[in-house]
């Protein structure tokens, strides 16, 4: 692990941007060429929503990986978590701009149906994290900046629910994401295993 | 009764695709019109009805035996056996019994059908269906005075269907309709698309089409047809009856939990595809309303 982390180190942030935010160029030109199939639009909304579930599962799993693996991605976690608020964005927009269309329909779907009203609610809450993830919103913010940002475990309760809800029937997929936030979650509680061995220095970053 | 007719060619085979395509939609007035005649209606020309591609009827698929995904059907519907295919038609008739596909299809005459097809996910198509009356099959097995109602079950093969490993639904799939419903001229047993036999993610080798109703209601790869005298179970039913009423008859002024009605995207139409307008009952409301006549369709939805 020591290692991993050692060229992890070496691994520049915007090539995380760069790389994380490039299949959302790819799956926009795919969607126009015909690569998505014959139903580019839902295809595309999907594909955007699950990178979004994906990367904040990602988000979620870093501090757990660290205390319990030793796997160090803390360099990251502000580049996942904006990159994560990219493929929400881009969700929202693709469902507002190409799916729904209608005004009046927008308004009466985020009202009416629960799964969107849900979904929405994530995305509203991601709106101040993602405000204030730069360095001057950090140091002035302070003691509130971390208290602040635990708005990311209820905006990743609410994406995987918005999941689980959208699908018909009973399947496993939005269950597996639930489950994975959950378990994140989990790991965050005072009981969690790696909670009571905190002080120990050791667990952090292999070194 | 006619005999068997096997389509191994096609007009496609012979004519540009243009013209097979003007045929088609002229095949789609006659049938019309034809039907009115039996209706003894005046229904006014159809428009014409301009069918989607072959690539996007059997690409863009429910069939959750094979998997929920949009792709699943056409990724794994190939590992279903449709031969030898027959189909168990018992309850209320005089004549029940297992009837071979080849059988059924001797004793049928087949037409060509070219339907709007709505799915309750609020997206549409149009398809150019080849079939049969479900009128025939039933008056073949002989519906007794005492039958109200219809029931169909989809072939359950855990060892051919990689999608029932989950419990998605209650396996095996099952519809319903009322008697007249299922006795409508519109209500067909479909065989094939484009002149070709039905691919098995369409449903193979023989599905229930009820064009203005839901699509998850015409039921495919049926095995089993009952008559009955009282409403049947049916799967969308079961799993979520707030959602998914039995009658399920397509209605823009019946919303549905998670799906406006009011509108509809036609699939084909790429990434800026608009939005078009949900016809009550699919736009065969001259053919069908009558059914429903004194209903509160919003409580019999």
């Amino acid at each position: 692990m020591h290692r991993v982390n050692q060229l992890l180190r070496r691994l520049p942030v915007w090539a995380v941007y760069l790389f994380g935010a490039l299949p959302a160029f790819w799956l926009f030109y795919l969607g126009l060429t015909g690569g998505l199939g014959v139903e580019p639009i839902k295809a595309l909304e999907h594909e955007y929503g699950g990178l979004a579930l994906q990367l904040m599962v990602l988000t979620l799993a870093i501090t757990p990986l660290r205390r319990l693996a030793g796997l160090n991605l803390m360099k990251f976690r502000r580049a996942i978590g904006l990159l994560c608020f990219f493929y929400v964005s881009c969700h929202l927009l693709v469902w507002l701009v190409l799916d729904v269309q209608i005004i009046g329909e927008i308004f009466a779907d985020i009202a009416r149906r629960p799964f969107i009203t849900i979904g929405m609610g994530g995305f509203i809450l991601m709106l101040p994290l993602a405000v204030t993830s730069n360095n001057v919103s950090v140091r002035r913010l302070g003691r509130s900046w971390p208290r602040l940002h635990r708005l990311t475990y209820a905006a990743s309760l609410l994406g995987a629910l918005h999941y689980v809800m959208l699908v018909k029937g009973f399947q496993i997929e939005p269950l597996l994401y639930l489950g994975a936030v959950i378990a994140a979650l989990g790991l965050r509680l005072p009981a969690a295993p790696f909670r009571r061995q905190q002080p120990a220095p050791k667990a952090s970053g292999g070194t | 009764m006619a005999r068997r007719w096997t389509n191994d060619l096609t007009l496609a085979d012979a004519t540009p695709e243009a013209a097979f395509w003007n045929r088609r939609q002229i095949m789609a007035g006659l049938a019309g019109s034809g039907l009115a005649a039996a209706l003894g209606t005046s229904v006014q020309a159809e428009e014409a009805l301009d069918p989607n591609t072959w690539e996007e009827v059997t690409n863009y698929c429910n069939f959750y035996e094979f998997g929920t995904g949009k792709g699943d059907p056409s990724a794994y519907a190939d590992r279903m056996t449709t031969r030898p295919w027959s189909v168990t038609i018992d309850g209320l008739v005089d004549r029940p019994g297992d009837y071979s596909f080849e059988q059924i299809l001797g004793e049928m005459t087949l037409e060509e059908r070219i339907y709007r097809f709505r799915c309750v996910e609020a997206w549409s198509m149009v398809v150019p269906w080849q079939g049969f009356e479900l009128a025939d099959l039933l008056n073949m097995a002989g519906v007794q005075g005492g039958a109200k109602y219809v029931s169909f079950e989809t072939l359950y093969r855990p060892s051919e269907m990689p999608g029932t490993a989950y419990k998605v639904l209650d396996w095996p799939y099952r519809e319903g309709l009322r008697l007249d419903e299922a006795m409508h001229p519109l209500t067909m047993m479909a065989t094939g698309i484009f002149g070709k036999p039905l691919p098995n993610q369409n449903g193979a080798p023989l599905r229930l089409v009820v064009p203005w109703k839901y699509g998850f209601k015409s039921i495919k790869s049926v095995v089993r047809v009952t008559l009955t005298d009282q409403e049947p179970p049916t799967s969308w039913n079961m799993a979520n009856r707030r959602e998914y009423g039995f009658y399920s008859n397509v209605n823009p002024d019946v919303s549905h939990p998670r799906w406006s009605q009011a509108s509809e995207r036609r699939i084909g139409g790429g990434l800026f595809a608009k939005r078009q307008p949900t016809l009550m009952f699919n736009g065969y409301g001259k053919e069908v309303a009558s059914l429903y006549e004194g209903m509160d369709l919003a409580r019999h939805f």
